[in-house]
């Protein structure tokens, strides 16, 4: 069994592998069933303000997300890249742990130029099954209050 | 500043058509239009929303917020009332208070500490004597005729609104009374609680987006999300509320009843025969919101302001020009005081569909800088709003473009363009 350093991080190298580079339909499989994912800011976390920009108690609706932004919303193509500071791992045990870390997302949209989209961390719970990393909890609290023009893809 | 009518800065060698139909595009992309607008409209006779009451809870609360680009700072004093007053600092023009929303016995500025209460009285000015007599201000100085400059305020349904015009009409005839009673709709007599705030910048002039809130003909069209999830309830009614002088709309759809009673999908409230479905179809799992057949009511206040109902999904909208072709648009997402475990979930799960991520409003903040890039080089070309004729008046059908034509008039003639003689 590899440490929850070793599997978190597989866990995070694969999930933003998926979003960036796709298939984007696999990103819900790094949540267990009953999930909570929500994307907010650092005021509104800070503040205990519950609404997210994306909210998700459940991976049916992280899987909505995704037949959504690829069947029903209208944008431009745009595509992130990820780079993912070292996970800080605040707890752990054999079943799970609880982890922060810090990301900073890249975004090209159109033929338009690489541009900073989101800094911020990622507070998290794993559950630790078959020698996976799973994710129970993800709350993406971004650094600041502002996106810029949209959130498609998620974070 | 403007004595009596008219405007502060009348563009009057800019011509702007007769009739309601055409928009001139540099409307959009002129920095001289830009300028006269924080004149003619930000400082002139129009209220603008600051915040909600229910956000300065407590004596001491305030709220640092902008009129156009104006900074301007909310605040609750000790009796109970609030107050709001240009956010500069007397002296030598820094802000008062940065902080959004914030609590203070008192401001006091970082630059060279004055100090101000929260009616915003400058109460105080460090070392006013000098030190040992030397120095300090002179003996005829006033700090009472220092004060930043109050704003007329007024409080509709919870909704604060300022003005920094003398000339605003009272808040009642400025607003009239249907736009009133949907307001009252939506917030009379409840107590709303701040659920999130989020800020999504716009590549676009700002009235890009207050055209795109207007606009009930492309809601359908551009947001697919119902649409491809077989989500659109059947046999909605509907309309749109254009104010009398044309600057403020209500755009409406109810679910209807009788029609549905008729027809064999009473039990069945939505198409199925879509190609998608929701894994999760609990997302438009709704209640009355507030007892009535109304799923969803878009509300704006001329010039920047929108109150939203979209199903349960309660959010009031600022929208802050930052520059000619960027706009601040802060979403304020709503609850209320008595709402239910169960009805709390359901805003949760209904905050996805609106928003910087919203399933229903993320393509409005982009179809404004695909406007603002498209008419790049067409400066001296006109916009077409004709759909649903050339008037600014209330209609039963969504497929208008009247409150477009009203923002227009309101617009035009607040800044003072000439308007062409009819051929
Ligand atoms: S600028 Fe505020 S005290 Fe000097
Ligand atoms: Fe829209």
């Amino acid at each position: 069994m590899m440490d929850a350093l070793n599997l978190i991080s597989r866990t995070q190298g694969y999930y933003v592998r998926a979003i960036d580079n796709g298939p984007i339909e696999e990103w819900p499989e790094f949540f267990t069933d009953d999930a909570f994912y929500k994307v907010t800011t650092a005021d509104n976390y800070n503040r205990g303000l519950p609404a997210g920009i994306i909210w998700a108690n459940n991976k049916a609706m992280l899987k909505d997300r995704v037949s959504a932004l690829k069947e029903a919303n209208i944008y431009e193509p745009h595509a992130y890249r990820h780079m993912l500071g070292q996970p800080a791992i605040l707890e752990e045990d054999g079943a799970g742990a609880t982890s922060e870390t810090s990301f900073v997302v890249l975004r090209v949209t159109g033929n338009g130029p690489t541009e900073v989209f989101a800094s911020g961390r990622y507070l998290d719970e794993y559950i630790f099954t078959d020698g996976k990393a799973l994710l129970k909890v993800r709350t993406v609290v971004c650094d600041s209050s502002r996106t810029d023009t949209l959130l498609v893809l998620p974070l | 500043m403007s004595e009596g009518s008219g405007p502060a800065t009348a563009m009057v060698d800019r011509t702007w058509p007769q009739s309601l139909t055409e928009v001139p595009y540099w409307v959009f992309q002129d920095e001289e239009v830009y300028k006269a607008e924080q004149e003619n409209i930000f400082h002139g006779p129009f209220w603008s929303y600051l915040c909600l009451e229910a956000e300065l809870a407590e004596p001491g609360d305030f709220c640092a917020t902008f009129i156009g680009g104006q900074p301007v700072l909310v605040t609750r004093d000790h009796d109970g009332e609030i107050y709001a007053f240009e956010n500069r600092c007397a002296h030598r023009g820094a802000l008062i208070a940065m902080e959004h929303y914030g609590h203070a016995k008192d401001f006091t500025c970082v630059y060279h500490a004055w100090t101000y209460n929260l009616q915003g009285d400058l109460t105080g000015v460090a070392f006013e004597e000098g030190i040992n007599g030397k120095g300090g201000m002179g003996k005829d100085f006033c700090k009472a005729a220092h004060s930043p400059r109050r704003l007329r305020l007024a409080n509709v349904h919870g909704l604060i609104f300022g003005s920094l015009n003398n000339d605003v009409p009272p808040i009642e005839e400025y607003l009239g009374q249907e736009i009133l009673e949907r307001i009252e709709r939506v917030l009379g007599g409840r107590k709303p609680v701040v659920l999130g705030r989020f800020t999504q910048t716009l590549p676009n002039n700002w009235k890009l987006y207050m055209e795109n809130v207007k606009d009930s003909y492309h809601a359908s069209i551009l947001h697919l999300f119902f649409t491809t999830f077989g989500l659109n309830k059947l046999n909605q009614k509907g309309g749109i509320i254009v104010s009398e002088n044309g600057g403020h709309h209500v755009s409406w759809s109810a679910i209807n009843r009788e029609a549905e009673a008729a027809s064999h999908y009473k039990d069945q409230k939505i198409r199925s025969d879509s190609e998608y479905q929701l894994e999760d179809p609990s997302l438009v799992d709704s209640f009355s919101e507030v007892g009535d057949d109304i799923t969803l009511q878009i509300l704006s206040v001329y010039p920047g302001f929108v109150l939203q109902q979209i199903q349960n999904s309660i959010a009031v909208r600022q929208v802050l020009p930052t520059g000619v072709d960027t706009t601040n648009l802060n979403w304020t997402y709503l609850g209320f005081e008595d709402d239910s475990e169960e009805q709390q979930l359901i805003r949760m799960k209904q905050s996805n569909l609106v928003g910087p991520a919203g399933y229903v409003s993320m393509e409005d903040g982009a179809i404004g800088g695909f406007v603002q890039r498209g008419i790049a080089g067409a400066s001296n070309e006109f916009a077409t709003v004709q759909m649903g004729g050339d008037q600014a008046i209330s209609s039963e059908s969504r497929v208008t473009e009247a409150s477009i034509r009203g923002f227009w008039k309101v617009y035009r003639e607040a800044m003072g363009f000439s308007i062409e003689e009819e051929a």
